[in-house]
């Protein structure tokens, strides 16, 4: 594990609820996790599962009212960012942690060129000329790989290619030297060769300027590319966790399994196991362990009564299921857990 | 394990495809003059055995779902022809076109804009059996009833509206309406991708259970090679409104030849941490459909590009050795 000095960003605890007309939605519950400096933590979920309210909680942009955070803390360095003043935090967004959003398109203004879009974060974060901001701008540019950026910088979004969009978009987020970037399913609306391209060029500049990332993603693929550390959501909840190749070696969770399960490889086009069931709404999740109703080891009375907490299995390695212990027998038998 | 009735003699072909180009104007200026043409689809054959898929893969803008619509006829092709069990698509009457399309179904991407929001689940699977006077009153209660446990859904939905459903149950009522009239042949366009990861693998267990039962041939589109080489039997990568490597799809996988197919392989995010990938990118980005690079399209992308690549056109031919795995690049020929 990680000295507690190298943390950049401990979540501790935290919970996020949105109180509708329907009820009470449990978005985030109890959800605790650390990010070592220059280090890329993914959190893995399908959608719903809390993922994206756990980003914005951090970055305390829930819309209020429906939605609080209503317990918890969340730590930047040595900064308590849930007691800080608002215009404190306006200087936190953007600055020392930067966002990059799934689909560029949207999360660029149409009417500004790119070059104006990437000033006006320096010119506000960095209290520097234009002239100068212009500098920084062209140079982050250039460092995205995007060619020939003292002509681009005139140019407007929808001038540009999806993968040349969202290279803008990493340039917007980086171009303060945030300490950390939460990337929310950055290469989701991109094509294959072009997701390549961009999570290539995720670790190349974090290896450069060294900012820490926080991914949030569906697609354990892009977790095997570039994660360090993953926490896997459900209902609200981290179900597991782990460093990036314990969870592909040997996750315990049999939730995680079935994820594996279902994806399918180039490698092993055998017949895809599906976890039967869909994902529960936040506003009913199940009594006792959450995903008991589609798992294949619920024993329907334990399992279903009881929520299991995360227990540490191995270093580093943490699980919430009554039965991790049989889903790693099983795996050592060479036993299926999903048929 | 291979069902007997899915060994498809040689002869057996459903829908036959033949140089097939969809052209799309484009207008500018005051008179709508035409400027030029989005090739979208650029001369493409195939021939679909029953009780067979073929995977189409390419990435956005490739000409995929155009060409899944053209030989349904939902688009009009600017040339070629589709032949469906012999018969010509494009050449027979509106009232055969309208018999011939209860055999020819399709399954879209987005279950969210492909069902009618103020229709009930019965309404929606029940249109195509209204609409062809197959199945009315009683009998099509039951029909309906039916098609909804094929699906997997229980049969007392069919009271309710799409917004009540998850994302996978919608895409489970979009097939379920693809197969009211019992058709042959379905085009699947992207019917996964916009499913979280664990309905994904149910989608697609489901399609191949209805294939076994009901003998269905599908055209497969998708962005995603791991998920059409899972399906497949044969697979033809697209790029720039062409076919450039087609095979059956452990070979395809196995042995890719063309360096597109190459690229798009490595691109593939690994499976595990640990194993090793050499990347093989291509260069650049795709180039734009109006203005195709001359001679063989990829070729400004290409990092095996020769002399001759810019100016030969390479065709779709079986490689040495290989006489069921087609592929077009001066490599091979």
């Amino acid at each position: 594990m990680t000295q507690s000095a190298d943390i950049l960003l401990s979540v501790d605890g935290l919970t996020t609820r949105f109180f509708t007309d329907e009820g009470v939605s449990y978005a985030v519950e109890d959800v605790s996790f650390a990010i070592p400096r220059s280090r890329t933590l993914a959190l893995v979920g399908e959608s719903g599962c809390g993922k994206t309210v756990t980003a914005l909680s951090i970055l305390r942009l829930i819309p209020d009212p429906p939605g609080r955070i209503v317990a918890g803390s969340v730590r930047l360095g040595a900064t308590d960012l849930l007691r800080l003043p608002e215009d404190e935090m306006r200087r936190v967004r953007g600055n020392r942690i930067s966002m990059v959003f799934q689909e560029p398109m949207t999360s660029l203004n149409p009417v500004f060129t790119i070059g104006d879009q990437i000033l006006e974060a320096v010119v506000l974060h960095k209290k520097v000329g234009r002239e100068e901001a212009t500098r920084q701008t062209v140079a982050m540019l250039h460092k995205v790989g995007i060619p020939d950026p003292e002509s681009r910088i005139r140019e407007y979004p929808h001038q540009m290619s999806g993968g040349m969009r969202q290279r803008v978009m990493i340039a917007m987020a980086l171009v303060c030297g945030p300490e950390l970037v939460i990337a929310d399913e950055p290469t989701t609306a991109l094509d294959v060769t072009i997701q390549a391209q961009i999570l290539d060029l995720l670790r190349s500049l974090q290896a450069d300027i060294g900012m820490s990332i926080l991914l949030i993603t569906h697609d354990l693929g892009v977790v095997a590319e570039i994660a360090h550390h993953v926490c896997v959501m459900y209902a609200g909840r981290i179900v597991e966790e782990a460093d990036v190749q314990e969870l592909f070696d040997n996750p315990l969770h049999p939730y995680t399994v079935g994820l594996f399960r279902s994806r399918p490889s180039l490698e092993h086009r055998g017949p895809l196991a599906a976890i039967p069931g869909t994902v529960p709404s936040p506003l009913a999740i199940p009594p006792g362990c959450p995903f008991h109703p589609r798992c294949p080891l619920s024993d329907g009375a334990k399992c279903a009564a009881d929520r299991p907490p995360l227990e540490t299995h191995a270093a580093g390695h943490t699980a919430a299921c009554w039965y991790a212990g049989r889903v790693a027998e099983m795996r050592t038998r060479g036993e299926p857990l999903y048929k | 394990m291979i069902a007997p009735e899915r060994i498809a003699k040689p002869d057996d072909v459903l829908l036959e495809v033949r140089d097939l180009r969809t052209h799309f104007p484009v207008r500018r200026g005051l008179l709508g003059r035409t400027v030029g043409y989005v090739k979208a689809v650029d001369g493409i054959s195939f021939a679909l055995r029953r009780g067979r898929t073929l995977g189409l893969v390419g990435e956005s803008g490739c000409g995929k779902t155009t060409a899944g619509r053209t030989i349904l006829r939902l688009i009009p092709a600017t040339s070629g022809t589709v032949a469906f069990e012999g018969r010509s698509v494009f050449g027979i009457a509106p009232g055969e076109l309208r018999q011939m399309r209860r055999h020819m179904q399709i399954i879209f991407q987005d279950p969210y804009g492909s069902l009618n929001p103020r229709m009930t689940v019965g309404g929606i699977i029940g249109e195509p059996l209204r609409v062809h006077g197959v199945a009315r009153g009683r009998e099509l209660e039951d029909r309906v009833a039916s098609l909804l446990e094929h699906v997997g859904l229980a049969p007392a939905y069919r009271n309710r509206y799409p917004h009540e459903f998850s994302g996978g149950q919608r895409q489970r009522i979009g097939i379920a309406r693809a197969l009211a009239l019992d058709p042959k042949f379905i085009v699947c366009d992207e019917p996964v991708s916009a499913l979280d990861v664990s309905i994904q693998a149910q989608i697609l267990t489901l399609l191949e259970r209805l294939q076994e039962e009901l003998g269905l041939t599908y055209l497969f589109i998708a962005h995603d090679l791991a998920v059409v080489s899972h399906i497949s039997d044969d697979v033809a990568v697209m790029y720039l409104g062409r076919i450039v490597e087609q095979a059956p799809a452990d070979r395809l996988y196995a042995n890719p030849l063309h360096p597109y197919t190459k690229c798009l392989m490595s691109a593939i995010p690994r499976a595990n941490p640990r194993q090793a990938k050499s990347r093989i990118m291509p260069r650049g980005e795709v180039p734009s459909a109006l203005n195709p690079p001359p001679g063989c399209p990829f070729h400004p992308r290409c990092p095996w590009a020769m002399e001759r690549c810019p100016v030969e056109v390479p065709l779709l031919l079986p490689a040495a050795d290989e006489p069921d795995h087609l592929v077009s690049c001066h490599l091979y020929h």
